[in-house]
């Protein structure tokens, strides 16, 4: 339990997807205008990766790592399937937005207003295919800790765009050099609230 | 359609064109936001971002071309999926090919070659240029955009490099003396930030110079 608590705060603070990887940054950049439709945004990401890494896993250890066929037969013991796992992860990404859309469209249409045009745009997110590459490269070892990385991930991603997006309303309002105006200003204050996460450096978990 | 083609030649005015303009004014990252995901992480050193950058090249050119041959035959509401199995492919075939060469910077790239799939300048382009035009054209935009990405891409690395390890491809830079001197490497160029931090700069650099991409 403690290992699951770990992996949660360790991908919500410390490995954050914005701020240690930059992952996610083009949606973060293009819709992080207002607060309203970011946490709209965000809430998309935390259950798209909360489902997503954990299916992915499975995948991942049942069907393409090295060995991972042996309980269908012993003899498929030495077949190495991960050169697959780009095109498996990103069809299950895919197929899973679409289904959320379609879901999400028939049983709760206010939710779909206010979703509808992020949802689609979620295939194409970085943040998420890395999620599930680094569930990959970082060899989690059950279920539950994948899950518990796909939810801190996509937490910490929450985090970050809301709070983009809140500072950003604010700055309307500030005397900017010219050039720097939208996106130059966006990029520095992203920096420095990197800098201002990398505090958490210091949490040994 | 094959009489146009025999008049214009490979490499006119207009073609040219879409390879020079990613370079500058119609950048993919500093003009279009395009891309930034994997751009920002590959940068702490010269010959990972070098790598990453030509990987990006190849799938953006060669996805544009394999797209743009199927543009009309490709249904419009699945054509999101379509597009990113043709990337993957792509993207799959590169990372063997570095994983079999160059096997250390492969390492180092980690995940980030697999998130060329997620890449918007792929998606971007794809969308915005092959789907609408023929596949010589879209070849060039495809290497124009590449080439405008790695541009950037080498000259955070470059300063990141020089200033956060003093060396350049792995190669001390700064001399012995001036470390003897009472010189010290920048560490803060190393750490994630400070990427971010640059690419502000030379959006700040660009934008002062060319008027017209100012944001009001």
């Amino acid at each position: 339990m403690q290992e699951l608590f770990n992996i949660f705060v360790k991908s919500i603070f410390i490995d954050n997807m914005i701020f240690a990887y930059f992952l996610g940054m083009c949606s973060y950049l293009a819709v992080s205008k207002t607060v309203k439709t970011s946490m709209g945004l965000g809430i998309a990401v935390i259950f798209v990766l909360f489902v997503t890494v954990p299916i992915n896993y499975i995948i991942n250890k049942y069907l393409l790592q090295e060995g991972a066929l042996t309980w269908i037969s012993a003899n498929l013991a030495d077949v190495d399937l991960s050169f697959l796992s780009f095109i498996t992860f990103i069809a299950v990404i895919a197929a899973f937005t679409q289904l959320v859309e379609m879901v999400v469209e028939k049983f709760s249409p206010p939710l779909y207003n206010s979703l509808g045009i992020f949802l689609p745009l979620i295939a194409v997110n970085c943040a998420i295919m890395g999620a599930s590459l680094f569930m990959q490269e970082r060899d989690y070892q059950s279920v539950a800790e994948a899950t518990a990385f796909g939810l801190g991930s996509g937490l910490g991603w929450l985090l970050a765009i809301v709070g983009i997006a809140a500072i950003r309303e604010k700055i309307r309002y500030s005397n900017i050099p010219a050039p720097l105006r939208g996106l130059g200003i966006t990029f520095i204050i992203t920096g420095l609230m990197g800098i201002a996460f990398m505090s958490f450096l210091g949490i040994k978990l | 359609m094959s009489e146009l083609k025999t008049k214009e030649p490979l490499f006119s005015a207009k073609n040219l064109k879409l390879i020079k303009n990613p370079l500058g004014k119609d950048n993919p990252i500093t003009v279009q936001v395009l891309g930034i995901c994997s751009a920002l992480a590959v940068t702490a050193k010269l010959q990972p971002a070098i790598v990453m950058a030509l990987s990006v090249i190849v799938v953006v050119a060669l996805s544009n071309v394999i797209v743009s041959l199927l543009r009309n035959t490709i249904p419009p509401r699945i054509r999101i999926i379509v597009q990113l199995v043709i990337v993957s492919l792509m993207v799959i075939l590169v990372d063997q090919v570095l994983k079999a060469f160059v096997y250390d910077v492969s390492k180092q790239l980690s995940v980030f070659i697999g998130l060329i799939i997620t890449n918007c300048i792929v998606m971007g382009r794809l969308e915005a240029f092959a789907m609408a035009n023929r596949p010589w054209e879209s070849f060039l935009d495809g290497i124009g955009n590449g080439i405008g990405y790695g541009l950037i891409l080498v000259i955070v690395a470059f300063f990141r490099e020089l200033f956060g390890s003093g060396t350049l491809f792995g190669h001390q830079v700064i001399p012995e003396k001036f470390y003897e001197w009472g010189y010290v490497n920048n560490g803060f160029f190393i750490l994630p930030p400070m990427a971010l931090i640059l690419v502000g700069i030379i959006i700040w650099v660009q934008r002062s110079r060319n008027k017209e991409l100012q944001e009001k």
